[in-house]
């Protein structure tokens, strides 16, 4: 029994169609439950005010914003390394969700800003680096969307995906130097002394718990239809062949 | 029932209310795909036999 | 090699598109900036550096999609890519001769056009190093996005999506020495960050490139 048995299309189709039910109720459990606990339970901040309710939104997004990323990154070396074509699929099926997941971290960081930092937006690092991100996944998208042959779509995009994670790092680095920041530091950093206070934490994990498994769920579900969508093309072609 | 958000009212609220939507929009998108895919498939592997 | 880059060279020139085109957009772009942002000497001196950066990258940016697509159509890219030469050291002759011909006139007319935008006086030199160090890599990294996007129909548009968030670092190290030179600050990290990301693009994108444009000529 080991992992790769899952690269065969028909195991996954069948694993995830056992588990999705589960964890998609899981998603809307934990998402329903952090946010509800977030937005009406916890106290407002002394100096934000009820703002602070916007951080359970806006920093789950943007992790799963990034480990989107990460996870097309490691999805795409699997494909180049052992030419599995589940993991090309899912590395596509991740995009629109990662994409997604960059314009409410924006939203919401813009959103808040306007009474806290008394604009919408500033070429702050970390703001800025987000912005490049979603250009990166609009690239990604767009690449897939252009090319027909599949395995051709597959090949560009991984390495796309290679060589954009090595340019992103290089921007976050470019722009740190480019401009200073205005955006605080980390929040959730496991060794700082630090962090929010426990009455924010809490309710911030299950929200943070909440979108990890509604990011799983939404890619286990769309890589099937990928896989689907696949299939029916061979099966077509092959119509068309007879 | 609903939490005194004070002055940010408005804030929090459309805050909330883009994400949601934006969720929303994506499950619905994503499950809508997938049940569209999955029939026609269905539907051309129906007719193969 | 060699054979390959005079070749290469001798079309852009009869072809008479690659100097003139990207040359004559620059030039455009510099002239529409005071159209937009107003005719105030200070203003624009102290935009310079950004404007002629971004501008060089544009008109970079407009030759792109010719580097393969001629080659391509007639065929020569698939003799090519049977010929006794690697991959990658193709790749990299297309993107020297599209230095050669898009790149180094930039370069050269830059601090011309700097007047225009009356760029202070130390500034010249300190922009022209930065385009000097920094156009290698926008050739080099715009042939990466030509091979990614060389058998598609309609590739000029993707290409431009694709290749410009990976101008980025470039375009902020590089404007960054220009605008620091031009008001007399100190260049030196700026400098050597442009310098080392210019290197590093152009020692190691040529694989990817070459990776690339096998699988697009499978």
């Amino acid at each position: 029994m080991s992992l790769w048995e899952y690269a065969n299309p028909v195991k996954f189709i069948a694993t995830t169609d056992r588990v999705l039910p589960a964890l998609a109720w899981a998603a809307a459990g934990c998402l329903a439950a952090g946010l509800i606990w977030g937005f009406f339970f916890t106290p407002d901040d002394f100096r934000q005010g009820s703002t602070v309710k916007i951080i359970y939104l806006h920093v789950p997004s943007a992790l799963m914003a990034i480990n989107g990323w990460l996870m097309m990154l490691v999805a795409s070396l699997i494909w180049i390394v052992r030419r599995h074509h589940v993991s090309a699929l899912a590395a596509r099926a991740a995009a629109p969700v990662g994409a997604t997941m960059t314009v409410i971290a924006l939203a919401t960081g813009a959103i808040w800003g306007q009474p806290m930092w008394g604009t919408y937006w500033a070429w702050d690092p970390r703001l800025t680096s987000f912005l490049i991100l979603f250009l990166f996944y609009l690239g990604y998208m767009a690449l897939w969307a252009a090319i027909e042959n599949d395995d051709t779509a597959a090949d560009l995009t991984s390495i796309l995906c290679l060589v954009g994670s090595v340019f992103a790092l290089l921007s976050r680095y470019a722009v740190n130097f480019w401009n200073q920041g205005l955006h605080q530091g980390a929040s959730l950093s496991l060794d700082k002394e630090e962090n929010v206070a426990d009455v924010f934490w809490y309710p911030l994990l299950v929200s943070i718990a909440g979108f990890v498994l509604l990011f799983i769920a939404l890619v286990f579900l769309r890589t099937q239809t990928e896989i689907r969508a696949r299939r029916m093309r061979a099966l077509l072609a092959r119509e068309r062949m007879a | 029932m609903m939490p005194d958000l004070g002055k940010y009212a408005d804030t929090v609220l459309s805050a909330y209310a883009v994400s949601l939507v934006l969720i929303v929009a994506l499950v619905a998108l994503s499950v809508m795909r997938a049940r569209k895919v999955r029939r026609a498939l269905d539907e051309v592997e129906g007719r193969r036999g | 090699m060699i054979a390959l880059l005079t070749r290469d060279l001798r079309l852009a020139i009869r072809a008479g598109g690659g100097f003139g085109l990207g040359l004559a957009f620059f030039l455009i772009v510099v002239v529409l900036v005071p159209f937009g942002v107003g005719p105030e000497t200070t203003l624009l001196a102290r935009i310079a550096p950004g404007i002629l950066w971004v501008g060089a990258l544009l008109a970079c940016l407009l030759s792109l999609d010719r580097i393969f697509a001629l080659d391509w159509e007639d065929g020569s890219l698939d003799l090519l890519a049977t010929a006794p030469l690697p991959m990658e050291g193709i790749v990299t002759v297309k993107a020297a001769a599209h230095w050669i011909t898009t790149g180094l006139p930039l370069v050269l007319a830059a601090p011309a056009l700097g007047l225009l935008l009356s760029l202070p006086g130390p500034g010249y030199l300190w922009l022209f190093l930065s385009l000097l160090i920094g156009t290698p890599a926008l050739s080099v990294i715009g042939t990466f996005g030509a091979a990614l996007t060389v058998g598609l129909k309609r590739g000029g548009l993707l290409l431009s999506l694709l290749v410009l968030p990976l101008y980025v670092p470039t375009l902020i190290f590089g404007a960054e020495v220009a605008r620091r030179g031009a008001d007399g600050l100190a260049v030196e990290t700026p400098l050597l960050m442009l310098a080392g990301l210019s290197f590093g693009a152009v020692a190691l994108l040529p694989f990817a490139s070459a990776a690339v444009l096998r699988i697009n000529l499978r």
